[in-house]
């Protein structure tokens, strides 16, 4: 389904294809790694910190 | 006939085969409805594992790259100079800088033998998750003592991930030296501050008592002989249940104009 279709759209020849595909790659890692994850990591599954936790000050 | 003479003929036969196999293919079988969902689903599977792979990658790996090389620059950023030669061990009062009013100032560095020669980091002001513990690495609790003052000098560090610059804190033993050099070049400020460990604890993360200005000991008064360094991380690793705590108590201090502390040119035991 998706994977076919992938390789369908991309133009050019079967060595190009893999080239497409590895940029392609690339681009998704980076846009993960830069945006994506960083969001999950604050906003979803904050890390443990490590601090004890500091009462309210008033 | 040779063989030179069949094997165009032959070549040209098999790309005959094969053309008409095209030709008959091409009106793609049909999916079935039950076959297009569940190669859906299959794929749908594949891209969330890798996801999933990747995110580990990015925590485990990607977060340490990226904050390691921050965290160096940082400590470069404080313009230290390269001391030599071992100076005398100050005992008495300690010069004390005053705490940096913004959160995210980076006031020094911390030096632990124990956790490798090369290991260097710098401590920044507060203890925000995003802006302190996830770049600067080390963050000072607010409002606790500064090095060399009486009270408790707190300290909180991530134990993996982002840097982990407290990753080995379990293997700290009793009277293992951390290093502290507070640094202002605009005052021209520069002290070593010399603290050995005392003890290690490990608590829920409600025992805010073991930052108190004497550890564990909430509201006594702090003596000019108490002059605490605490360090907290996560315990166990990668989760948030525990806190793993280390005390340390002040042994001297020296003027960075005078020299370097000799703990930083012994390897630990």
């Amino acid at each position: 389904m998706i994977f076919p279709f992938v390789w369908r759209v991309l133009p050019g020849p079967a060595v190009l294809k893999v080239v497409e595909l590895l940029v392609l790659l690339a681009a998704i890692v980076f846009v993960l790694f830069t945006w994506v994850f960083p969001w999950i990591a604050s906003d979803i599954l904050p890390p443990p910190d490590g601090t004890v936790d500091v009462p309210p000050s008033p | 006939m040779t063989a030179h003479e069949t094997l165009p003929s032959h070549r040209g036969a098999r790309a005959d085969g094969a053309r008409r196999d095209g030709a008959r293919r091409a009106p793609r079988p049909r999916q079935t409805v039950g076959g297009a969902l569940v190669s859906l689903v299959a794929e749908l599977l594949i891209i969330a594992g890798v996801g999933t792979g990747l995110y580990v990658a990015w925590t485990a790996w990607w977060t340490d790259v990226v904050a390691v090389n921050e965290q160096t620059k940082l400590v470069q950023d404080l313009g230290q100079r390269h001391t030599s030669g071992t100076g005398t061990e100050h005992h008495g009062p300690a010069p004390v800088l005053d705490e940096p009013p913004e959160v995210t100032d980076v006031f020094g560095s911390m030096q632990i033998p124990r956790f490798g020669k090369d290991y260097e980091r710098p401590i920044g002001e507060g203890t925000d998750r995003e802006e302190v513990l996830n770049t600067i690495g080390l963050g000072h609790y607010q409002d606790t003592a500064m090095p060399g003052a009486a009270g408790n000098f707190a300290v909180a560090g991530h134990r993996v991930t982002y840097g982990k610059p407290l990753n080995q804190i379990a293997e700290l033993q009793e009277g293992d030296a951390v290093v502290v050099r507070v640094t202002d070049a605009e005052q021209e400020f520069d002290t070593w501050y010399v603290y050995k460990v005392t003890d290690s604890q490990i608590v829920t993360p409600d025992h805010v008592e073991t930052i108190a200005p004497v550890p564990n000991q909430p509201g006594v008064e702090p003596t000019a002989d108490d002059r605490w360094l605490t360090l907290t991380a996560c315990h166990p690793m990668w989760s948030a249940k525990e806190r793993f705590i280390t005390h340390a108590k002040l042994d001297y201090w020296m003027p960075a104009s005078e020299g370097t502390p000799k703990e930083l040119s012994e390897t630990p035991k």
